[in-house]
Formats: structure tokens, C-alpha cells, sequence
């Protein structure tokens, strides 16, 4: 396992993960109970996002199971920033898992505190920022990543102010993807995760109500793959040296193949997860599986081996 | 909580329900009543999510040594599919899952009450009730005939019984509510224990909190994972201080509650209900079967 874990050990400029495969946010529990997922063998664990205060959430139903997805809205819950440094950070320091902090808030000061409390905590090697958390200050409800100057306050706030690398977790936003991407770069952020889930709306058609209390959740899922492939495509196009986590639909080894052929650094698992808790474990035996016959050394190496025609400059100019 | 792949042993039809028996002793020989399993769905289909099964009997010793059975109703895609599913296949099950009810240490009279699959698991709490001496006392609820799960089964574990179905098929017509003081009264009942659709626990446990009898039920929420990841299945439930509430996960922290500190209003709020029922003696057209 060790050899395994040399030769699959991917490093996003500096942040380092023994797997490419990574738990993603909202899919591990709380740390306290992993459930069956095992910690030893995954390549680093996304927290659930982290807010200053225990956070409880939306109100039931909170999903529902759409073709070939699974549409979901908890509302952030969370124990709490503090809650979460004090009994299921030492959890996961002890299974020796690198953990990326997920940081959520509803104003540019919560983001901060939430990001400077934790700071300097052994085991935690990144913070991750959520920007779909309703922005209470200016955008009346609305999340932070749907205006351009909220997302440079926000991660400019926390990438000045944390010794962490800070990544900047983006949903899929078609062809702004890019101009929001360079804004966070801009910004500070030392990589990006793409994408966050997809907002979706689920209905039961027999009772004239929404299938969910939101009503509009997150997809995520296989349904999801092709939007986040595009999404991770595009930003590694426009920016090939800053690190992509790529997320979205990932199930098996040869989901997260695609994404690191299509640029992404190291890819992190969700509702895969949730359904086959070894996943992790099978998608990283996956990629090495693909490494192995294809004779190529690093997961590293793929990136960039896609063959893409050049583009014609009509296309360039939708961009 | 262990992974098994499980070989079914048998199936068979139950009114409105099927039943699967399998073949699990790592999960039967730790299952206790309340604790479900999680099946996994066919990875070759659109339906990902597992399926969750409030386990109906998990045998430790005889003959069926290391089997489990569970009951489920077929009208969802997964469902239908495990309907499908024939003896000798094999399901990816996860179990047992979930906290059990807790068995009384003193009081000796216990009255089970149930409405549609939620017999399922109030069954095998009736017969590990009865195997610690204790009084059982069943009331089964039911949309129709069709709809009440083993009725045999229940008269055979219990001292008294009473049925009621929607469309009086079977025993009384109307719902377990309305024989529920009667039968407390008639029981001498000192412990509840329930399961079944929120709205008939809501008025349960009301009942039960206006007459303090200690309850404990079996709630039923939209569950993603069933192992504690995902956050979806929450009820909300007052802290053991009393300082305020908690969203606590049905899959871990339940599905078996104390009825006294579910925050029903708080629950029940934003959850979608059935449409505005019409006025008494207004003609009634089911469009829908069942």
C-alpha cells in the first residue's frame, strides 16, 4: 500500500494528498461517525461547511431521487466551527486523513472568523470556500457566487487573512465559469473545486407540491458529470497552473480518469459515497488500474493528455 | 454496521407487501427491533440511492438461524424492482442500521400500535417483548385489508388485538386513533410503542402526552444514505436540558424517538400533506389505487 500510495500521491502546488480521491463536502458525516467509509484509504476528507454557530438546517423533506441524481438541500447544516474543531477534527487527524476545511457564512465577516478559527490546527491542510451560502448582507438571499464583486470580498477576505491554501468551491455557471474562476485567482485563491451541485427542483406532479422543503435543491450524481467535465475543461483551458478538484457525478475510476484528463489535479466523491461507501477506495484502485495499462507513472501525467482539436476562433469569441 | 452481500432466500406476496428473507448472520445475529437495513439499487439503472427496510425478523437461533426478513410496499422503482428479484440473487445490504427501542426495565403492559408497513417492525418488537415476559397488546391500522400486515402473526403474539382499516374490510372501520382510548383503557397499557405515517404518531403521541404514558416511536423520513453522511433524514428533537432543539439524523440518531420530545409542529410545518380533505359525508372518488 505504501509503493501505491508514492506513485498515486497527487500535489496541487503545495497541498499535498496521498490519493487523488477525496471525500467530498456534505458527504462524510460529521467525523464523529464515518459510517463505512474508510479513512485510512482515502486521499483527504472535504468537511462539511463549517459556519461560526451550530446551524440546523432546513426543514424536511430535504431530497429527493431524480433519474440518475439525487437532488438535495440540508440547509449547512453544521456543529459549528467550533463543535467541529474540538471533537471531529481529532477524529480524522488520528485516522491521518488530510482534511480540507469547507468554510461557509452569510456575511464577509462570518466567512473570516469561520477561516481564522481554523487556522493553525494540525491535520487541516486547506480551506475550502462555499460560496452558495445566501448572502444576507447585499445580495438579499441570494449566493455569494451569483455576483462577481461578492466573490472577490469574500475570498479576497479570507485568502488575505489564512495561512491556508484556500480553495474556492464554484458552481457550474456555463460560460462565466472562467471570468468567475479568474476573479478568485485574482482574488487570492491558491485552486479551485469544481462544481458545486447544480440547482434543480423536483415535483410531485399527485399532491401539486414540490418534492423538496426548499424547494430547489442541489443535483448532484452521475446526472451531473458532463456539466462538471465542461466546467473543469474550460477553466483548465484558460488557466492550466492553478489546481482543480473536480467533482461531480463521479462513481467509478474511469469518471475520475475523465476529470483528470480534462484538467482537473485530484477529484473528490459525493453521492457515490453515499451509495457505495468504498467507493473512494474503488475509484483510486480504478485510476491506478487505468495508470497501469496505459503505462503512464502519475495520476499527474494525465492531465493535459487529452487530444482536443484546436479551436476556430468562433468559438474562441463565445468566450 | 456491517456490508454483506446477502443471497435471497425466499420471497413471497403479504396482501399489499412483499417479503424478502435473507440469507445475512453478520446483520441478523446484531439486528434488534427498530434497526433497519440498506439495500443497494442495480448500478445499471437510474435509481442510485439505497433502499431503506425497517428489518421484520432476524432469527439468531433454529433452523432460520442467520436470516432476515423485511416487508416493503412495491409502488416506488426500487421497490418494484426488489419485487422482481427471485430466490438465489444476491443484494448489496448494509445493516443493522439505526437505534433500537429500548425495552422496559419495570412497567409491565405495552401496547404496540401500527398503521400499514410500520407493523413490520412492531412485530418483531412484540415477539422480543413477549420473550422478556412482558404484557403485548397490538392495534394495527390499515388502508384496507390488503394493507394489514400479518394479522395472524400479530393475534399470535399479543393478548388483546384490534384492527381498523379505512374502508372497514377488516375490523373496525376508521383509523387506529379512534380505538386508541378505548384500548389504553381496556390494557391497562403503562408503555407505548409506535410506527407508521407521521400524522397518526403526531396524534399519538399527543394522546400519549396528555394521559403520560411514555412512547416511543419509528419515524419515517426521506433518507438519502441511511448511514449518517448525508443529513437528510433530520427530526427535529428537544435537547435532553431542554435547552431548545436539535435536527437529530433518523438514521443514526433514530429512526426510534421518544414521542414526547419530537418537535411535531416544528416537523410537520414545511412537510408537503396531503390536499385539504373534503367535508364530512362529501362523496369520496380514490383516483389513485389504495
Amino acid at each position: 500500500m505504501a509503493g501505491v500510495k508514492q506513485q498515486m500521491a497527487v500535489d496541487l502546488n503545495g497541498v499535498a494528498f496521498p490519493l487523488p480521491v477525496l471525500a467530498a463536502s456534505g458527504c462524510l458525516g460529521t467525523g464523529r461517525d464515518p459510517g463505512l467509509v474508510d479513512l485510512h484509504r482515502i486521499g483527504g476528507v472535504v468537511t462539511r461547511s463549517l459556519t461560526l454557530g451550530p446551524t440546523k438546517g432546513s426543514p424536511t423533506p430535504r431530497m429527493a431521487e431524480t433519474a440518475s441524481g439525487f437532488l438535495s438541500w440540508v440547509g449547512l447544516q453544521n456543529p459549528g466551527v467550533e463543535e467541529f474543531t474540538e471533537l471531529d477534527l481529532p477524529r480524522l487527524v488520528k485516522a491521518g486523513t488530510p482534511v480540507v476545511a469547507s468554510v461557509a457564512g452569510t456575511s464577509v465577516e462570518e466567512y473570516l472568523r469561520v477561516a481564522s478559527s481554523l487556522q493553525r490546527h494540525p491535520g487541516i491542510v486547506a480551506l475550502e470556500v462555499y460560496l452558495g451560502a445566501p448572502d444576507d448582507e447585499r445580495g438579499r438571499g441570494e449566493p455569494f457566487s451569483a455576483r462577481l464583486d461578492r466573490v472577490h470580498e469574500v475570498v479576497g477576505a479570507v485568502a488575505r487573512m489564512s495561512h491556508l491554501p484556500v480553495f474556492v468551491k464554484l458552481p457550474a455557471l456555463g460560460t462565466e465559469i472562467v471570468e468567475t474562476a479568474r476573479t478568485c485567482v485574482r482574488a487570492g485563491a491558491h485552486g479551485l473545486t469544481l462544481i458545486d451541485g447544480v440547482p434543480g427542483l423536483a415535483i410531485d406532479a399527485r399532491r401539486l407540491r414540490p418534492r423538496l422543503a426548499s424547494p430547489i435543491g442541489a443535483l448532484s450524481g452521475p446526472a451531473i458529470k458532463p456539466i462538471a467535465l465542461a466546467a473543469v475543461f474550460e477553466v483548465a483551458q484558460a488557466m492550466p497552473e492553478i489546481p482543480i478538484m473536480g467533482v461531480g457525478g463521479i462513481a467509478t475510476g474511469e469518471d475520475a480518469v475523465e476529470f483528470l484528463l480534462a484538467g482537473a489535479w485530484a477529484v473528490q466523491v459525493g453521492t457515490a459515497m453515499l451509495v457505495n461507501p468504498a467507493a473512494p477506495v474503488e475509484i483510486a484502485q480504478g485510476i491506478l488500474r487505468f495508470l497501469k495499462e496505459k503505462g503512464i507513472a502519475a495520476p499527474g501525467d494525465l492531465r493535459g493528455r487529452l487530444r482536443v482539436a484546436p479551436r476556430s476562433p468562433a468559438r474562441e469569441g463565445v468566450l | 454496521m456491517r456490508r454483506v452481500r446477502a443471497e435471497i432466500l425466499n420471497t413471497r406476496k403479504l396482501g399489499a407487501y412483499h417479503s424478502l428473507t435473507l440469507v445475512a448472520p453478520e446483520v441478523a445475529e446484531r439486528a434488534r427491533p427498530g434497526q433497519f437495513i440498506s439495500v443497494g439499487m442495480p448500478g445499471d439503472r437510474s435509481f442510485l440511492l439505497r433502499r431503506h427496510f425497517s428489518i421484520h425478523q432476524a432469527s439468531r437461533r433454529g433452523g432460520w438461524a442467520g436470516t432476515l426478513e423485511f416487508a416493503f410496499d412495491p409502488s416506488g422503482v426500487g421497490t418494484a424492482w426488489l419485487a422482481e428479484a427471485r430466490a438465489h440473487q444476491f443484494l448489496d445490504v448494509i445493516g443493522p442500521l439505526g437505534k433500537a427501542f429500548a425495552y422496559p426495565s419495570r412497567l409491565m403492559n405495552c401496547l404496540l400500535v401500527c398503521e400499514g408497513h410500520g407493523a413490520a417492525s412492531i412485530l418483531f418488537l412484540g415477539q422480543e417483548l413477549r420473550s422478556r415476559g412482558r404484557r403485548v397488546d397490538m392495534l394495527i391500522g390499515g388502508e384496507t385489508m390488503e394493507h394489514v400486515f400479518k394479522p395472524i402473526e400479530a393475534k399470535r403474539l399479543s393478548q388483546t388485538m384490534a384492527v381498523a382499516t379505512a374502508d372497514g374490510s377488516m375490523g373496525e372501520r376508521g383509523t387506529v386513533f379512534d380505538l386508541l382510548p378505548e384500548m389504553v383503557e381496556a390494557t391497562g397499557t403503562q408503555v407505548l410503542y409506535a410506527s407508521g405515517g407521521r400524522n397518526t404518531l403526531r396524534r399519538i403521541a399527543e394522546f400519549c402526552t396528555a394521559k403520560k404514558i411514555p412512547a416511543q416511536m419509528a419515524v419515517e423520513e426521506q433518507m438519502g444514505c441511511g448511514m449518517g453522511q448525508c443529513f437528510t433524514c433530520v427530526v427535529p428533537v428537544i435537547r435532553k436540558d431542554g435547552s431548545g432543539y436539535e435536527n437529530l439524523r433518523a438514521c443514526t440518531d433514530g429512526p426510534v424517538f421518544n414521542a414526547a420530545r419530537i418537535v411535531w409542529d416544528q416537523w410537520m410545518g414545511e412537510a408537503p400533506t396531503l390536499l385539504p380533505t373534503p367535508p364530512e359525508g362529501f362523496p369520496v372518488v380514490r383516483s389513485w389505487p389504495g
